[in-house]
């Protein structure tokens, strides 16, 4: 007889969440992950200035508001016609990369790590579960050290983005045609002086406390496989060029679908909602053309997120994707084992050190004097595409403008590829996958659930631009 | 170390000019010794947030998060940092604290309360297989609470999601909850030292600091960007950027610093590295209760456009809306008529 565990609220993760799954003889046989958070940012975008869009879509989410500010302007910028110069383009993805190491430290030492170090006997530290907490006593103390010490490391990435976005969250200096902020020596000096310093900690304390995490807990390696198909968008420019989806990239776009790597096209992406809850005429679309109608009656439906798919796939997205299709030979030689909880936290720990040196190049590519901006028209009708990577997957920025003013907006977010829904095959999303077959020793403590759930660094804040009551009929509720 | 620091001391620590980014450094011993002496816990609640405010939280410099986190207050439940999930977090973390420390604890609400639907816009938390709504959690805690602390522009005045046409029918906590007193922290995010500043007000004097007319502390948000702006003399001199990135005052693309309350100029951001319009870019006034209310980019309307070039400014606050904003247009014709006129402190709080 199967017995139903739900953890609600899931904490340690950006925005509210509940995961619900059924459990027999010590294992998932079902699961279903469910946002509990509504605010419906497409419909207050509609009649604004387009441009406020980049402004009011970071405020998705606290978190990772850099990514939204960088998919939603690349949407204004293909939209209005313009491209910003090489020194917008840099600091761009200096404001985005500092993001991507704040957030990636803050999700393993902050957010993670509790899941497998325990904490000191003290508020917010307890109450906890009753976990197979197994790291040896020194390594324990010293995690939990490294625990306190990245708290200062994540501010001193933030710091390294303001002295470039102007302040963090919700960065000021990212608008259509470039960016704000001028370089100079002394900004120049402040960000490699701190980025020395993060490079320092990422090469010679985070990437070593998840080796050292990895290894005692190494059965995690077979946890949470998940679908196993691999998409990343791709990010963080290279080179000048409108057609910013096959534009040489830091992070390359591409598909691994069934053991088969593929070229990405944007046109094979549509969201599905046969268990969400929205009107099946609205599913299957493009994002351009998703104009969602809400059915909170609807009987089969499970969720308010809806299911992104690729070609009729379910695709996994986030670090281990972008590492798996960028070939990081790290990673590759995990193998099947890569698809796993640790081999999540792995990649990202890679990524994070990739980047960070990277980025140590790119700030010494400004050209002091140059423009950073170029200007732009509000043109009367326009449509416009952003496709970036955030932190935490593919993120992309559908934009329609119609006399001057937003007319749609949708935007596919990576907690909504991982945390979807079942789609109408009945194949159920990334999470849901990743977590049906995990162990689950004592129904009471399902550190299990948490640990794989925690893996995908979901941000529902992000996943939810239309929300699950409960499965509670709203009748009143309609976009209109 | 001083053992007593009186609230007029406190007041000038936190809204001096000296402050800068390290008001709150002097702070830390005084609250560590008030969290010794059996400071109240507080609790941490979000609603329809980003967590954009706990993440600001996180970037304090002086004290530090880890000292904030475990030596001056006793946080009991935040969502991003405990350890506990489930019912465990709720019914332990939260449900027990307040009723063990009723009227006693401090409670935290970041994010607006949906309304529309009974609540079921956000649900928190299950018991007995039924959701919890924000809006009752917020009711049944924060009544029980000493005060409640709004951070955050949404919690304070319905931000973002309370933006027309609201979804989601979101309030700011003072409209859900009106036994208890709440001070208002605005911001998108608010400051990290305007919200530290405000717990150890809390925590030292067992009482809420000086507000304004929107529930704000005096002592952050009592001056306009306008009035100290490194780009002011730019306006002085009717000199005016036409695009991102250009020098100048930066009104013409929009910049909403003559009706914002907020202390950026003297208070940069992250470490004090850099803030809104020292990044050129234009203020979007996300500390005023109409916030965002206006397109960003667009040039307020009715506005003087250079000194001696002014038009009817009590237009201003009939578009905004709010005595504040009539207030700013008077303020405005002020620094007309007599040039650059200085931040005015409340006399009550000292005259430095």
């Amino acid at each position: 007889m199967a017995q139903k565990v739900i953890v609600d609220p899931v904490t340690r993760i950006e925005g509210h969440l509940k995961v619900e799954v059924e459990v027999e003889g010590g294992k998932v046989v079902d699961a279903r992950t469910s946002g509990t958070l509504f605010r419906g940012f497409e419909l207050i975008l509609q009649g604004r200035d387009p441009r406020d869009a980049q402004q009011i879509v970071q405020r998705i989410c606290g978190v990772c508001p850099t990514g939204h500010a960088t998919a939603g302007t690349l949407a204004l910028d293909d939209a209005f016609g313009i491209e910003p110069p090489p020194n917008g383009r840099i600091i761009r993805n200096l404001i985005l990369g500092s993001n991507y190491i704040q957030s990636h430290i803050l999700h393993f030492f902050h957010l993670a790590a509790l899941d497998y170090v325990k904490g000191p006997d003290v508020p917010p530290f307890t109450p906890r579960y009753q976990a197979d907490y197994r790291l040896p006593d020194d390594i324990n103390k010293k995690a939990v050290d490294n625990y306190l010490e990245a708290l200062n490391m994540r501010r001193k990435a933030q710091e390294m983005l303001a002295i470039w976005g102007g302040k963090m969250p919700h960065v000021q200096a990212i608008v259509p045609g470039g960016v704000t902020e001028h370089p100079d020596t002394q900004k120049i000096a402040e960000f490699k002086f701190r980025l020395q310093e993060l490079i320092d900690f990422i090469d010679n304390v985070y990437v070593p406390t998840v080796k050292a995490v990895a290894e005692v807990y190494s059965d995690w390696f077979d946890i949470g496989r998940g679908c196993m198909n691999m998409l990343a968008y791709g990010g963080f420019p290279l080179e000048e060029g409108k057609d910013h989806v096959n534009k040489k990239k830091f992070f390359p776009s591409g598909c691994y679908i069934r053991g088969e790597y593929r070229p990405f096209d944007p046109d094979k992406v549509a969201e599905e909602v046969k268990y969400s809850w929205f009107k099946d005429d609205t599913g299957g679309k493009k994002p351009t053309e998703a104009v969602v109608t809400p059915d909170p009656a609807k009987k089969e439906a499970y969720s308010w997120l809806k299911a992104p798919r690729y070609n009729g796939n379910v695709m996994e997205v986030g670090p281990l994707a972008r590492m798996w299709i960028m070939k990081q030979k790290d990673v590759v030689a995990l193998g099947e084992k890569a698809f796993s909880v640790m081999g999540r936290h792995f990649a990202r720990a890679i990524e994070c050190s990739l980047l960070a040196h990277a980025m140590d190049e790119w700030v010494m590519q400004l050209e002091l004097g140059k423009p950073v901006c170029v200007p732009h028209e509000i043109p009367s009708e326009a449509q416009g595409m952003g496709l970036t990577e955030a932190a935490r997957g593919a993120l992309g920025h559908w934009h329609k403008v119609e006399h001057q003013r937003t007319a749609v907006y949708n935007a596919v977010v990576p907690t909504t590829w991982n945390a979807s829904p079942r789609d109408g095959l009945n194949q159920p999303g990334p999470m849901e996958q990743a977590l049906i077959g995990a162990p689950v020793k004592d129904a009471s403590n399902p550190v299990e659930l948490v640990r794989i759930v925690r893996s995908f660094d979901p941000c529902f804040g992000c996943a939810i631009h239309l929300m699950t009551p409960d499965k509670k009929v709203i009748a009143q509720y309609s976009v209109d | 170390m001083p053992t007593k620091l009186s609230r007029r001391e406190f007041i000038r620590l936190c809204a001096g000019s000296a402050a800068a980014i390290s008001m709150s450094g002097f702070l830390a011993p005084f609250m560590a010794e008030a969290a010794e002496a059996g400071a109240p816990p507080v609790i941490w609640i979000q609603g329809a947030s980003c967590t954009g405010c706990s993440i600001s939280l996180l970037n304090t410099v002086h004290p530090s998060i880890q000292d904030v986190l475990l030596k001056v207050i006793s946080l009991r439940y935040h969502p991003n940092v405990m350890a506990a999930a489930g019912d465990l977090a709720i019914q332990e973390a939260m449900y027990k604290v307040a009723r063990e420390n009723k009227g006693r604890f401090f409670l935290v609400v970041e994010g607006s309360v949906p309304t529309a639907a009974d609540g079921m816009f956000c649900t928190v938390g299950e018991e007995n297989g039924k959701p919890i709504t924000f809006q009752k959690l917020v009711q049944d805690i924060g009544g029980q609470a000493k005060a409640i602390l709004a951070f955050g522009t949404c919690s304070a005045y319905g931000g973002i999601p309370a933006t027309p046409p609201n979804p989601t029918g979101c309030k700011p906590v003072a409209d859900v909850v009106k036994n208890v007193p709440v001070v208002n922290v605005p911001g998108c995010p608010p400051h990290p030292d305007w919200m530290v500043g405000t717990i150890a007000h809390v925590i030292l004097y067992g009482d809420y600091p000086e507000l304004d007319e929107f529930g704000r502390p005096k002592m952050f948000f009592s001056g306009i960007v306008h009035d100290n702006c490194p780009r002011r003399q730019y306006f002085d001199n009717a000199i005016f950027a036409k695009n991102f990135s250009d020098p100048g005052c930066l009104l013409e693309i929009g910049c909403k610093g003559p009706i914002a309350h907020c202390d950026a100029t003297t208070r940069p951001w992250n470490g004090g590295v850099n803030w809104c319009i020292k990044s050129g870019a234009p203020c979007i006034a996300c500390t005023e209760p109409q916030f965002p209310g206006w397109p960003m980019y667009e040039r307020l309307p009715e506005m003087p456009i250079a000194p001696g070039i002014t038009t009817t400014i009590d237009q201003v606050g009939l578009v905004l809306g709010g005595a504040a904003v009539v207030g700013i247009g008077g303020h405005l014709i002020g620094n007309i008529a007599t040039g650059r006129v200085g931040f005015k402190k409340d006399e009550k709080e000292g005259d430095n």
